[in-house]
């Protein structure tokens, strides 16, 4: 209990969010309904690299129903340019990296969008869609990004004067001389392919445009309102203040609503042109087609350790399958690049990533953000050290790893900005003890060997993850209590599935001293809140956390100093003259020693708004209210430490995940109810990483997995029981110890699943350097290994 | 993902069907829709006419008289699952019913949608091939009877006119003390099999056997049976030396071949899984014995 | 405008309430419950029948709205996930996913309810297995499905301990 007499923070307190869910009555942005809607379907490239020659809208503009058939010609009226805005100037990228609006001349992928059907329903506007003809001049499709880099290689975009976006850079320590004094040098090469985010709901978004001043209200799945509303209102050519984005209900983002889509801003022109309210909802298969994905890197890369096993130094290079654009400038392979640290020490490290286009959707961060494959490199080196070291695997980890007595360690790296990288806190080695001795892991050998006599092949794998969480500059929270008693939370934060509400509430609930019954949350409205950021990066609970924190204990303060300005006790002693701590308790001002007192934050709430005629309070601002942007310019690094247990049968290959345990470090949890959950269900979407999802492309850029039949994401028959557990280092970069936790779950995935089932397998002597692993590749291996050792 | 725009027809009796079949333009018939409406709703089909086949109650049946069960062709994979009558005759098709897809597709999939979509992994087909099912075929210009040999042309294509609909499917079971197995192999419960294999197998006096069916889906475009297996498998004493031999009949068939799946690993599968239920079946005979 | 040749009337039950409305033969049934009866608690995932986020009950028995027609269920009884909470009362089921945290995004709730639902007035005996078995009928992206299937399973435990 806390001087408020509450208790939220550190429970497992239900989630507020989830009654209207579990009725139904949740609003997404399919949900929302406003009269006179009209529907878009996109017409879109079937091609994966040509120039369009003409398209041919007239007999789709003839469909009854049809209210219009827009080309980027058409939409130039109400737009400030035919391509987005470069979203992040860090990436030095020229504006070839932004997707145009509506492609006019060229189109790079399959599914861009290069026009749009408005009509009176969905069905209607599919009906139009396939009346569009676009004559196409096919030009050769970049699908593979070493060929693509290749000096000789066709462009996959047109006025370009090289595939390669930009080359990333990272050279710190002494690499060369590391190598030539290495006890040991590996030479080892990756194939890393991450798919597609696929939340259940898709993109989505409802333009409606106020007839008199103009003003543009969008209804969006997104999980970064205010960078819609900006870009939007840059667009548009209009003030921030003339567009007003309201997230809905969002089922699920997971990276693929962080960016501003073309299929948005294209929405909203139509509804400035046409006058109408516009909604255009994504279907699963244009999810597949032109929502963002991770995709492809190859790794090729030297690893210098000395007698003990200690990294000395990794130098080489990684070639990163951009896709035709770079919205998000390079996020993603830098962050592959710079994640290859983990938990480790490494005292010297050159990289050269070469971020390629090609033509495919664009990269931008899935879940993970790209630290997932750099973790899975240095985690398969571990496990190759102490192969050849025939030392122990937890062994060679504990040598390398950052002592907890090193932080906050500064890693050598540099991030995007040039600051230095530095780890804040954690205790990597903690969390490793704590799991392996959960798992047994002295026990497996017997194990293991117990099943091979059986015919079972189990094997044990591990892995470190660790993640830089809490983006920053800032987050925004403002608390409000109205007359009627109920406290109001609006923040820039996004809810987008994460718990956000409920965490938030608690928050405010201990700083203000009010139930949480009494408190509503409202995520990402950019009429409430002016500055925010959203969802990504881990942030929320920190940076909107901390936020809510600070502006909670501010309006409490406020309330104490009107209770003293004007309150007496039930002696009538003004409270001004009485030398006794107020606290606030239910809602309500107390005093110590005095249940008499009690004077509800309502009743401050009502003196506070003003009347006029009557005095009112000294010295404190209007409104029992308060706004906070918390900042913060150094990131929280969150932690966690994998192991997993899998069963490979050797008839087809099959790896079933038998168990499933997680250690994690994300400083203060607030909930961990909730927390558990984003641990939980990052693990099994890095499970889909490891052994299921595969976004296939044909020779000439054609997309292959295209249905959830092809496509496959993990079921509740292949995903395992997970034990999670949490310790606590507290970050000292914010009031409340709070690291991130919704990602670091999914970054050691793929590195444990795999080391598993090559553990599994060891018989056989075959080495996993490529995820995810399919059983057809397996058996490939296997029966490889066995005709080699013949 | 919305269907192109048609006009509905719910006969009630297999005249109507026939009426409709003759009359409009581009029609399609659609019994449970659980592979026929993806199809639709990505526009791979767009037909004018879409007749529905479930307002027809006398398509929907198990029955037995005499030695044979009838199977009504709109009958859901749900009743086949939950009937007494296939768990007494046809165990076979009591075990891989289980395997059609999850729940929620066998509460309102057909066994006769299932056969007339003939996905080359389906496990009806497969069932039907096993057990040499008569499928009863109704066409504008009548009734007629075709085997199941017959029937599966070719991959997704059965030997059905266009004005005909499947009607029913007849089977004659195997006699009680039978053995009977059935496996598949799929990445996700649920999923189509990438390979599948189904044995039967009967035994004389003697103990040796005396009539064999092995049929392996998923590797040929449609269910195929290993006939060279079966005739060497008869007259034999069962053992792990005779399925091993006999199951490597399943390495001649040309395999499918696909992005997704290789040709080698479905032939892989194919020999392995087609020991694993022959073996299986002979083991679930003795334990049927043992009764 | 569609031509009236395609529009039909459509009646049905929804949750013991019978509906009329018109739509065309080629309107889902989800899209008639979200769009016609204006009944959006049925969301649609994927419209190919693998995802589950639209499964009701249809006399009972769980099924893909997605993969039939409006005009199919003419006459039937629909069970959408509107209907589970006992008046003001979230129901056993829906109470189990609020206590376990059953539920992120809450987009394929609603399906996965009501195939569960479907489970347990069909069985009589439930274990993780079977639980499991009938959840792959559905995805969902942020659980990972222990949270789901520990709210199933705190469901049978109480039927089985006779408290339902």
């Amino acid at each position: 209990m806390n001087e408020q007499g509450t208790n939220y923070i550190g429970q497992p307190v239900l989630r507020v969010e989830d009654d209207s869910f579990l009725r139904g009555k949740g609003q997404y942005v399919d949900d929302v309904k406003v009269p006179n809607t009209f529907h878009v379907a996109f017409v879109r490239s079937q091609m994966g690299h040509a120039i369009i020659s003409r398209i041919d809208t007239g007999e789709a503009q003839a469909v009854p129903g049809v209210l219009a058939v827009l080309t980027a010609d058409d939409l130039k009226e109400a737009l400030h340019s035919l391509r987005l805005p470069l979203a992040f100037p860090a990436g030095k990228l020229d504006g070839t990296a932004m997707p145009p609006v509506l492609a006019s001349t060229e189109v790079a992928y399959v599914g861009e969008a290069l026009a749009m059907v408005v009509a009176e329903s969905r069905h209607v506007a599919e009906d139009a869609v396939d009346l569009v003809y676009v004559d196409y001049d096919e030009c050769p499709a970049l699908v593979d990004p070493r060929e693509a880099m290749k000096n000789n290689a066709d462009r996959a975009l047109s006025d370009t004067l090289s595939n390669c976006f930009t080359t990333i850079k990272i050279d710190y320590g002494d690499c060369d001389s590391a190598f030539d004094t290495a006890a040991h040098v590996f030479h080892e090469t990756f194939f890393l392919h991450r798919g597609a985010a696929h939340p259940m709901e898709g993109r989505g978004i409802l333009s409606v445009v106020d007839p008199g001043s103009g003003a543009v209200t969008l209804w969006a799945s997104t999980q970064a309102s205010h960078e819609l509303r900006n870009t939007a209102a840059e667009m548009l050519m209009k003030s921030n203040d003339d567009v007003r984005v309201i997230p809905c209900d969002v089922g699920g983002g997971f990276g693929s609503k962080f960016m501003v889509y073309p299929e948005e801003i294209a929405v909203a022109a139509a509804s400035v042109i046409l006058k109408v309210p516009v909604k255009w909802v994504e279907d699963r298969r244009e999810h597949f087609l032109s929502a963002i994905q991770e995709r492809d890197q190859y790794w090729d890369i030297e690893v210098a350790v000395s007698e003990k096993g200690t990294l000395q130094a990794i130098r080489g290079q990684m070639i990163h399958d951009q896709g035709a654009y770079a919205p998000h400038a390079i996020t993603v392979p830098y962050n592959s690049a710079s994640s290859i640290i983990g938990a480790y020490v490494l005292p010297s490290y050159k990289l050269e990533a070469h971020v390629i286009r090609t033509n495919k959707p664009p990269v931008i961060p899935v879940r993970g953000a790209g630290y997932q494959q750099g973790t899975f490199v240095i985690e398969r080196i571990m496990d190759r050290i102490a192969e050849e070291l025939d030392e122990d695997r937890g062994e060679i980890r504990r040598r390398n790893l950052i002592k907890s007595s090193q932080m906050p360690y500064s890693t050598g790296l540099k991030n995007r900005a040039g600051a230095p990288v530095v780890y804040d806190s954690g205790d990597y080695l903690a969390c490793q003890k704590e799991a392996l001795l959960a798992a047994d892991y002295k026990g497996f050998p017997e194990r293991q060997a117990a099943a091979r006599r059986e015919g079972r092949y189990i094997g044990l794998g591990m892995a470190h993850g660790v993640k830089c969480t809490g983006r920053g500059p800032f987050e925004t929270a403002t608390v409000r209590v109205s007359t009627s008693g109920e406290v109001s939370v609006y923040t820039g934060a996004n809810a987008v599935g994460q718990s956000t509400k409920t965490t938030l509430a608690q928050i405010c609930a201990d700083k203000l001293g009010v139930n949480i019954e009494q408190i509503k949350v409202i995520c990402g409205d950019t009429a409430y809140v002016q500055y925010g950021l959203g969802a990504f990066g881990s942030r929320q609970t920190m940076m909107a956390g901390n936020a809510v924190a600070f502006a909670a204990r501010e309006v409490r303060e406020k309330a104490l100093e009107v209770a003293r300005q004007l309150f007496k006790t039930s002696k009538g002693t003004p409270i001004s003259k009485i030398n006794r701590k107020l606290f606030v308790e239910n809602g309500h001002i107390r005093l110590t020693d005095d249940p008499e007192i009690e004077i509800s934050l309502s009743h401050i709430a009502s003196i506070m708004r003003g009347a006029a005629g009557y005095s009112f309070p000294n010295d404190v601002g209007v409104g029992l209210e308060a706004t906070h942007h918390f900042r913060a310019d150094q990131m929280a690094y969150a932690n966690g430490f994998h192991v997993c247990e899998t069963e490979v049968a050797l008839d087809t290959g099959h790896v079933k995940i038998n168990r499933y345990l997680a250690v994690h470090d994300c400083g203060k949890i607030i909930n961990p109810l909730t927390a558990v959950g984003q641990i939980q269900g990052g693990i099994v979407h890095g499970i889909g990483n490891a052994l299921f999802e595969q976004m296939l492309y044909d020779g000439n850029a054609q997309p292959i997995t295209i249905t959830f039949a092809d496509y496959l994401l993990t079921t509740a028959t292949e995903a395992p029981n997970i034990d999670c557990r949490f310790r606590e280092t507290l970050s000292p970069l914010n009031p409340l110890g709070i690291k991130g936790v919704g990602e670091v779950s999914v970054i050691p995935v793929t590195a444990a699943v795999i080391s598993a089932v090559e553990n599994a397998l060891s018989p056989f002597g075959i080495h996993i350097r490529e995820a995810p692993i399919t059983p057809i590749r397996l058996i490939e291996l296997i029966e490889q290994a066995s005709a080699s050792s013949l | 993902m919305k269907s192109s725009r048609f006009q509905y027809h719910r006969p009630s009796t297999l005249c109507e069907v026939m009426d409709c079949l003759k009359n409009l333009e581009n029609p399609r018939v659609i019994a449970g829709g659980q592979s026929l409406v993806p199809m639709l709703n990505f526009r791979l089909i767009e037909p004018d006419h879409l007749i529905d086949l479930s307002g027809i109650t006398d398509l929907d049946y198990i029955k037995k008289s005499g030695e044979e069960i009838s199977i009504g062709a709109m009958t859901t994979h749900r009743t086949v699952e939950f009937s007494e009558i296939i768990r007494t005759h046809l165990p076979l098709m009591s075990l891989a019913v289980l395997s059609v897809g999850h729940r929620q597709i066998r509460n309102r999939g057909t066994i006769g949608g299932s056969l007339c979509h003939l996905d080359p992994s389906a496990e009806m087909p497969l069932v039907s091939m096993a057990l040499d099912a008569q499928l009863v075929i109704t066409g504008v210009a009548g009734v007629r009877i075709v085997s199941i040999e017959d029937f599966c042309e070719d991959m997704l294509s059965p030997a059905i006119e266009p004005d005909e609909i499947l009607s029913e499917i007849r089977f004659r079971p195997w006699q009680k003390g039978h053995g009977w197995a059935f496996t598949e192999y799929a990445r996700r419960l649920g999923d189509f099999a990438i390979v599948a294999a189904a044995a039967l197998l009967d035994f004389g006096e003697d103990g040796r056997i005396s009539k064999a069916s092995l049929t392996l889906g998923g590797v040929g475009p449609v269910p195929t049976r290993i006939t060279e297996a079966e005739v060497e498998l008869v007259g034999q004493r069962p053992s792990e030396e005779l399925f091993a031999r006999t199951a490597k009949y399943c390495a001649e068939i040309e395999p499918l071949d696909d992005p997704f799946v290789p040709g080698w690993y479905r032939q892989r599968l194919s020999v392995k899984f087609a020991q694993r239920v022959l073996r299986e079946a002979w083991a679930q005979s003795q334990v049927g014995n043992e009764h | 405008m569609p031509t009236a040749e395609y529009i039909q009337n459509i009646t049905l039950s929804v949750n013991g309430e019978s509906y009329t409305s018109q739509a065309e033969p080629r309107t889902s049934l989800a899209d008639f419950l979200r769009y016609n009866l204006e009944l959006t608690g049925t969301h649609i995932g994927c419209e190919h029948g693998v995802c589950g986020a639209c499964t009701v009950l249809i006399d009972g028995n769980s099924m893909r709205s997605c993969l039939m027609f409006a005009v199919q269920a003419e006459g039937k009884e629909i069970a959408t996930v509107e209907g589970l909470a006992e008046g003001n009362q979230l129901n056993s089921l829906q109470k189990a996913f609020w206590e376990r945290h059953g539920l992120q995004c809450g987009f394929c709730t609603s399906g996965i309810l009501m195939t569960l639902t479907e489970y347990f007035e069909i069985n009589s005996e439930y274990s993780e297995k079977t639980i499991r078995d009938v959840l792959s009928g559905h995805i969902c992206r942020c659980t990972g499905y222990e949270s789901i299937v520990a709210a199933a399973l705190d469901v049978a435990n109480s039927k089985e301990a006779g408290n339902e």
